[in-house]
């Protein structure tokens, strides 16, 4: 970790709250991005869809807008192995709508109202991420 | 309109806040997922951080009596935990390690995350789409 990366990360934390406070406050919705996502997908969600296109929309282009004021390019460092990414994000989509949640909905939205199922689904996303590092990362060296 | 506006401010402070925390670069996600390895606390932070307003909103539901919009807020958590919860929650780990990236910080970095940011949207779109009939198929299995 660079120096100040925890102040960054704990201001961006903050913004990130705040979204999730604003949709809950203002829409009355919990602001999970799998479950805004996955609702247009399956056509299960498209009686507000404009609210959920709005919020992706915005999503997609604000931190576009706001990559000027860096002076270093900004990069997800994502890796060149296709397969790979594919394989990632095929689980990711199949897991998020299987567990009705992702890092924002059961993480950030569920923890802080104490929800049992957020919290299960953390500790679980969180352990599983942590075994396939150890599994990808140090034993078979892919990744 | 209302609700699209303020979903709009809430998508764009979102992804405003996914850039500047470091959460739309995988090497930060995986560096934190990564304990064995060059551990990297940052994103406690901003799981941390996040969760205090969203405590403070969700406190602030359990006094008014509805949204601003005049939507009722969301029902109690569900106390059943069932298992796709934990099924599910384990392959979207699996992925998230595998790569560093969850659908917000996916569709953040749209605009610069290339070729790679935009099959991992499209896979994931696709396991969106399949996720239906394996949940049935789990819970067929689960019921026998």
């Amino acid at each position: 970790m660079i120096e100040m990366d925890w102040v960054w990360g704990l201001v961006g934390g903050l913004m990130i709250g705040l979204a999730g406070a604003v949709f809950l406050l203002g829409n009355g919705k919990i602001m999970g991005a799998s479950g805004i996502i996955g609702g247009l997908v399956d056509r299960s969600g498209l009686s507000n869809w404009q609210e959920r296109a709005a919020f992706l929309a915005a999503l997609v282009v604000v931190p576009a807008l706001m990559l000027p004021l860096y002076n270093v390019e900004v990069e997800t460092h994502i890796s060149d192995n296709l397969v790979l990414v594919v394989a990632a994000g095929l689980l990711v989509g199949i897991g998020t709508r299987l567990a009705n949640g992702c890092t924002s909905g059961h993480g950030v939205c569920g923890i802080s109202r104490f929800s049992l199922r957020g919290i299960v689904a953390t500790v679980f996303y969180l352990l599983a991420g942590g075994i396939a590092m150890v599994l990808f990362r140090h034993v078979l060296g892919v990744i | 309109m209302l609700r699209s506006i303020l979903a709009a401010v809430s998508g764009g402070l979102f992804g405003a806040g996914l850039l500047v925390s470091g959460m739309t670069d995988t090497t930060k996600v995986q560096g934190w997922l990564d304990v064995f390895g060059d551990w990297d606390p940052t994103l406690a932070f901003v799981l941390g951080g996040a969760i205090l307003p969203m405590a403070l909103a969700w406190y602030i539901t359990t006094r008014r009596a509805q949204s601003l919009v005049g939507t009722a807020f969301p029902a109690p958590p569900e106390p059943k935990l069932g298992h796709n919860l934990v099924i599910g929650s384990v392959l979207f780990g699996a992925g998230w390690g595998l790569v560093g990236l969850c659908p917000g910080p996916a569709i953040a970095s749209l605009s610069w995350g290339g070729t790679g940011g935009i099959v991992f949207i499209l896979a994931m779109v696709g396991g969106m789409l399949v996720a239906n009939p394996i949940r049935a198929r789990i819970d067929q299995v689960a019921a026998a």
